[in-house]
């Protein structure tokens, strides 16, 4: 057997796959908070609650209706996307004239009654939903085995991130958008819908949640508490990345991922608070986050 | 028509908070004018044109743009009656390119210059348009910019904030002689300016504005004439 610093390599492999797996969904969940953050100013503290529930319509697509894996992969989003829509259309806008505490609170609270109605309804067992036929099975890859559907998430991951990203950078609607971050009111006095674009953007940053609810559910089970599980250390991603930063998101969530698995192997007891750690130093040595601009 | 009123300003009042900045501010833009605001530093000129566009938290009064009432649309509806704004601090985005920053605006009406249109007028811009920052451009360059962006829309009123502030005499020159050639070709500006000797070759009508109001209008003709008057008003 391969040994690597006198570890096992299958040891070493699987926690490195297993944090690349916890990477992909801090990516994709940490990037749509920096969207939100930079367009509404706002922490979306729901942002874990809306990737259970994208879980949750996934789970409630297959029980009730019979709608399979794919077509919930795109449902979920569109689902909850537009719950989103209506959650920024009718509570969250009146509170931007106030100052962002407000807004961190309310969605906060959101968080709250969303978690406590699945709660209710489904108690906090979880419930597990089955990996598709398609990605059942393991693949050899010489010096590990691949559980199939692990590898998709993670492509799939990535090119959602990298897709997400084009369509901010590379884009005429990204533009609209990144001068919007930068000075809205010039942008609505250009003739943009300033006000609209917010709504979407809260729309498309909560798809991207309810996104990774769905690749989610058959590898953690399905249950309320699954999104506040991840979404402190979604936070510290955001924070060590840079607010508001996309790159920052995406390359500093894969990366805490795999440093999170490592210290698995190497330092088991660590790993629960080494990305806090990195958190601290990060805040210490640079404290708008390696990809933050100054402010 | 070309007496008809453009724009029309009528007991414009405007406040930032609790601060009552403008008193009832009146003046008139004829189509194909350039008429200009003059006036000390906080006679209310930049914030006339922040009213104009709606971009004053609160507004009274009345500015028609081509007979239509538009002191209660938001700025975006203001911008798609045809009405663009170039502002005092030039608004270039630092995150997009040289490019992006002049695609940005949408086009609100037909009639709008062509992008190789306005590369022609302004060949510096040609040769930046991939600087990945817009704001990596000189200050010259950005000015030039922010007033090209707003040619391309299609909006036939230009609102332009102090456009020569800061900048060499040479770029001011530049930007003289853009003024007078979109004018050519049939746009209308209104221009807020401190320097009234570079107003004096660009505009046909000036209002001096004191203390949030018009006090004096005086037609560019008449300028030489009015010199004494003018020195008072503004001090210089």
């Amino acid at each position: 057997m391969i040994t690597i610093f006198g570890i096992p390599g299958p040891l070493l492999f699987g926690q490195l796959l297993l944090g690349l797996i916890n990477g992909a969904f801090y990516a994709m969940l940490s990037l749509g908070l920096a969207i939100i953050f930079g367009m509404l100013n706002i922490i979306n503290f729901a942002h874990g609650a809306l990737f259970m529930m994208g879980a949750f319509v996934a789970w409630m697509l297959l029980n009730y209706l019979g709608i399979g894996y794919f077509p919930a992969l795109i449902l979920a989003p569109v689902i909850v996307g537009i719950f989103g829509l209506i959650c920024e259309k009718t509570i969250i806008s009146p509170l931007y004239k106030l100052d962002h505490l407000y807004g961190l609170l309310l969605t906060f609270g959101m968080a709250l009654v969303i978690e406590g109605l699945f709660r209710n309804a489904y108690g906090s067992s979880g419930m597990p939903y089955r990996i598709p036929d398609v990605f059942q099975g393991a693949t050899d890859l010489g010096f590990m085995f691949l559980p199939n559907y692990r590898g998709w998430v993670v492509i799939a991951a990535l090119i959602v991130c990298l897709a997400t990203w084009a369509i901010i950078e590379k884009t005429f609607i990204g533009a609209r958008l990144r001068a919007a971050t930068e000075n809205a009111p010039l942008v609505q006095a250009f003739g943009v819908n300033v006000p609209r674009l917010i709504t979407l953007t809260y729309g498309a940053g909560v798809a991207l949640a309810a996104f990774a609810g769905v690749l989610a559910a058959p590898i953690y089970s399905v249950n309320p508490n699954m999104g506040s599980n991840f979404i402190i250390t979604v936070f510290a991603v955001v924070v060590i990345g840079g607010m508001g930063s996309i790159l920052g998101s995406i390359v500093t969530g894969f990366a805490l991922g795999v440093i999170e698995g490592l210290t698995k192997v190497f330092y088991p007891q660590g790993s629960a608070t080494v990305i806090f750690l990195v958190m601290v130093i990060v805040l210490i040595v640079r404290p708008r986050g390696l990809f933050g601009k100054a402010a | 028509m070309p007496d008809a009123a453009m724009l029309e300003v009528k007991q414009l009042n405007s406040w930032y908070g609790e601060s009552h900045i403008l008193h009832g501010v009146d003046f008139d833009v004829r189509e194909g004018e350039v008429v200009t605001l003059l006036g000390r530093n906080g006679a209310g000129k930049t914030t006339t044109m922040k009213s104009i566009m709606g971009l004053v938290p609160r507004r009274e009064g009345s500015i028609r743009y081509r007979g239509a009432e538009t002191v209660g649309y938001l700025p975006n509806a203001i911008a798609k009656a045809g009405i663009a704004f170039c502002p005092e601090e030039r608004g270039i985005f630092a995150s997009l390119t040289v490019n992006e920053n002049l695609l940005l605006p949408p086009v609100v009406a037909p009639g709008g210059l062509d992008v190789d249109t306005i590369y022609a007028l302004f060949p510096n811009l040609k040769e930046r348009a991939n600087t990945a920052q817009g704001t990596k451009l000189s200050g010259g360059e950005q000015q030039m910019l922010a007033i090209a962006r707003i040619l391309r829309t299609g909006a036939r009123l230009l609102l332009l904030d102090e456009p020569t502030e800061g900048l060499a005499p040479v770029i001011v020159q530049q930007i003289g002689r853009t003024i007078r050639e979109i004018k050519s070709r049939g746009f209308t500006v209104l221009l807020v300016e401190q320097n009234f000797r570079f107003a004096a070759t660009v505009a046909d009508r000036h209002y001096v504005m004191e203390h949030g109001r018009v006090v004096d209008m005086i037609p560019n003709t008449q300028l030489e004439a009015s010199m004494d008057k003018l020195h008072e008003y503004l001090g210089v």
